[in-house]
């Protein structure tokens, strides 16, 4: 059972889902064919390279950007076809947190500013002294007291780790049962990072929040989504999806194997080559054919992998998209596709 | 004999009329073929360290005292070289940039000329700086081709693109290559790979390790990232506030780290293989370079913190019994022995409760 635990829970389910781009190099297929649900609560990572598509799957997600074919549904309803006050009830409900929140926070707005913002817009305040211990009560979920220190403050005045911190809290202003959190703390140094992410990581557990957290740093997405579940992209398909702890302690998709074996890594351990054949990542204009994957994938079956694309199927326990992986789970116990089909055992 | 020697440099940057120093007396020595990292966050001085050493700095910067001392030993028709960076001018300051050290930025798309071809400015770069100029096309172009095929990049392919024609990886293994050219003794290079994705880094990686030992340069890898350090370094040289707050082997560094920043750094990592220790954040934020407090000036966020911390700098110590040179280990602390990983501290800490 690798989707989300029962559909009663269920908040978020793309069924799907592409999205295409147009550019003077001829259509992009940003993502092609994504299913993916989160439930109330729970954690869902997408991983993977830049140009997977798991940034674009998330505005998706996020209602930021329409698929053009497929559907994407919040509690049941699809997003596209919401009446007006469903709508503004969606925009309430599912938030977005940007990389970056110099770019995100307005800099010639307080803090208090920009949580009252919201709040007034959408009636949630009074009077100016309830926008205020409201506001205050925000900064206080995300760890920022004494609020009054922080409220008459700008952007500047704050450093990357509290800018994000009020990015946080002003996503929290509406009370959302989702969010979507796109690469939320790649801009943070090192020594602050995981306090963000262990904030952001309780508030999930106090509000039960969704989360759709994206991010390229599978070490994050470990600590991040332990309990929830992993989708790990390449170019514009999800290849393996399941279990945080599954995918990350027991890869079974070359190219999450490859991935995991190139983190450079304090914590010490064997460190087996990739091995793959290409260093390049393919175009998006250009993508090869068969598995897309199958230009720098070790497990290369000629014949097979360049000529079919393979579906997502349930394989050890999540899913995953591979020919080579798909025939071990019916040969099994099979150790080595690659020396069983070279030369008779 | 070390390649570089840099003694108590200092570097600051004009800003609303008083000068604000990034870098603030910096010590370290650079051994021939070897690889040290200088790690750090963002404002630790890591980056204008490494564009003062080859007098790059932008123009609010600049090189307010110090010595970067170069050495290379003689040859059969060369003399053997002595000198101050700090001291050259002109043509002398512009060939010992590329054909003595070169360096690699982060971001290689601005690093290329966009309008021209990478193979003309492999040529540009050839003819400006290489000690004797006179250098035939065919030269340029063997000598091109030989860089771009030890960074597996076809030469036939780049050398007639321009930069845009390139995706990230293959433009900044291009920018290594053209650093190479002059075969330079010292290559400095700043996140090199920051902006690409992980299986690329992981090539670049393992090519610069291949290229180091075949070439024989020595290597300044700037960087953030703590186990990329650790993976392609030598010695390590943690820097806070624009200073070097600890310096060392990576197995030393990394281990047992000496300086609380240090193993608050490691700490704060998370990781993808083995029993994760959970990751722990340091608290506070660096001081504000124009208002740095007395005393060490990671006191305020340091849990190892005494009073005398708050009045005293001690700069690096000696932390081993190992002689000064390529495998000591230094630490600015004054409780330096009582360092532990945070983590470890933490069970400690309640293993005592």
């Amino acid at each position: 059972m690798t989707g989300a635990a029962s559909d009663q829970s269920v908040l978020l389910d793309l069924k799907a889902v592409s999205q295409t781009f147009h550019s003077k190099r001829g259509a992009l297929p940003a993502v092609r064919d994504v299913s993916l649900s989160v439930g109330r609560g729970e954690v869902l990572c997408l991983v993977g390279e830049s140009g997977c598509g798991k940034t674009t799957t998330a505005r998706m997600a996020a209602g930021l950007a329409k698929p053009v074919a497929g559907s994407v549904e919040f509690e049941g309803a699809d997003i596209w076809q919401l009446g007006k006050r469903e709508r503004v009830a969606y925009r309430k409900a599912v938030q977005f947190i940007h990389q970056d929140p110099y770019a995100s926070l307005n800099p010639i707005r307080t803090v208090y500013a920009t949580l009252a913002a919201p709040l007034r817009k959408h009636g949630l305040a009074g009077s100016r002294k309830d926008a205020w211990e409201q506001a205050a009560a925000l900064l206080a979920r995300v760890e920022m007291t004494p609020a009054a220190n922080f409220l008459n403050k700008y952007p500047h005045q704050l450093s990357g780790g509290q800018r994000q911190r009020v990015a946080v809290a002003r996503a929290l202003a509406l009370g959302p049962r989702l969010i979507v959190a796109d690469e939320a703390t790649s801009m943070l140094d090192v020594s602050i990072r995981v306090g963000v992410l262990r904030m952001l990581s309780k508030l999930r557990q106090e509000l039960d929040v969704g989360f759709v957290f994206i991010t390229h740093d599978l070490a994050i997405a470990r600590h991040f989504g332990t309990g929830g579940r992993i989708a790990v992209m390449y170019l514009g398909r999800v290849v393996e999806h399941g279990r945080t702890e599954d995918v990350i302690g027991d890869p079974q998709h070359p190219y999450t194997k490859a991935l995991l074996s190139a983190v450079p890594d304090l914590a010490p351990g064997p460190r087996r080559d990739p091995g793959l054949r290409g260093v390049d990542i393919p175009d998006l204009a250009a993508l090869p054919s068969g598995c897309t994957f199958h230009p720098r994938c070790p497990l290369y079956v000629p014949g097979t992998c360049d000529a079919v694309e393979p579906e997502l199927l349930e394989a050890a326990g999540r899913e995953v998209a591979c020919h080579v992986v798909a025939g071990q789970a019916d040969a099994a116990p099979a150790d080595d596709t690659r020396e069983k089909t070279g030369g008779g055992v | 004999m070390p390649v570089l020697s840099v003694r108590d440099l200092r570097i600051g940057y004009r800003s609303g009329g008083r000068l604000v120093e990034a870098v603030r007396g910096v010590d370290f020595d650079l051994y021939p073929n070897e690889a040290l990292a200088l790690v750090g966050e963002s404002g630790s001085g890591k980056s204008t360290l490494g564009l003062g050493l080859l007098r790059l700095l932008p123009r609010t910067g600049q090189i307010t005292g110090g010595e970067v001392r170069y050495r290379a030993p003689g040859g059969d028709q060369v003399e053997a070289t002595d000198y101050d960076v700090l001291s050259l001018e002109g043509t002398r300051l512009r060939r010992f940039r590329w054909s003595e050290a070169a360096m690699v930025f982060q971001g290689a798309m601005n690093a290329f000329n966009p309008v021209l071809r990478i193979g003309e400015q492999f040529a540009d770069t050839m003819r400006a700086h290489a000690p004797e100029g006179r250098l035939g096309r065919e030269d340029i172009r063997e000598r091109a081709g030989d860089c771009l095929r030890s960074v597996r990049l076809e030469p036939g392919q780049v050398l007639g693109s321009y930069p845009h024609e390139l995706s990230g990886g293959m433009r900044q293994r291009a920018l290594i290559a053209l650093a190479m050219v002059l075969e330079p003794r010292v290559l400095i290079l700043d996140e090199p790979t920051t902006a690409l994705d992980l299986l690329t880094q992981r090539a670049i990686v393992d090519m610069l390790q291949e290229l180091r030992a075949e070439r024989g340069f020595a290597m300044i890898f700037i960087s953030h990232d703590l186990a990329l350090a650790s993976e392609l370094a030598d010695r390590v040289a943690t820097m806070y506030a624009g200073r070097i707050i600890e310096s060392g082997t990576a197995d030393d560094l990394f281990r047992e780290p000496r300086h609380p920043y240090t193993a608050g750094l490691i700490g704060a990592v998370p990781t993808v293989h083995g029993g994760a220790l959970e990751p722990v954040s340091i608290p506070g934020a660096p001081p504000d370079l124009a208002r740095l407090p007395a005393g060490c000036s990671f006191a305020s966020r340091c849990s190892y913190a005494v009073d005398e911390c708050r009045t005293t700098d001690p700069g690096l110590l000696m932390v081993t019994d190992r002689p000064a040179g390529e495998t000591s280990h230094e630490a600015a602390c004054l409780r330096w022995e009582a360092v532990r990983m945070p983590a470890m501290a933490l069970q400690d800490e309640e293993a005592g409760k």
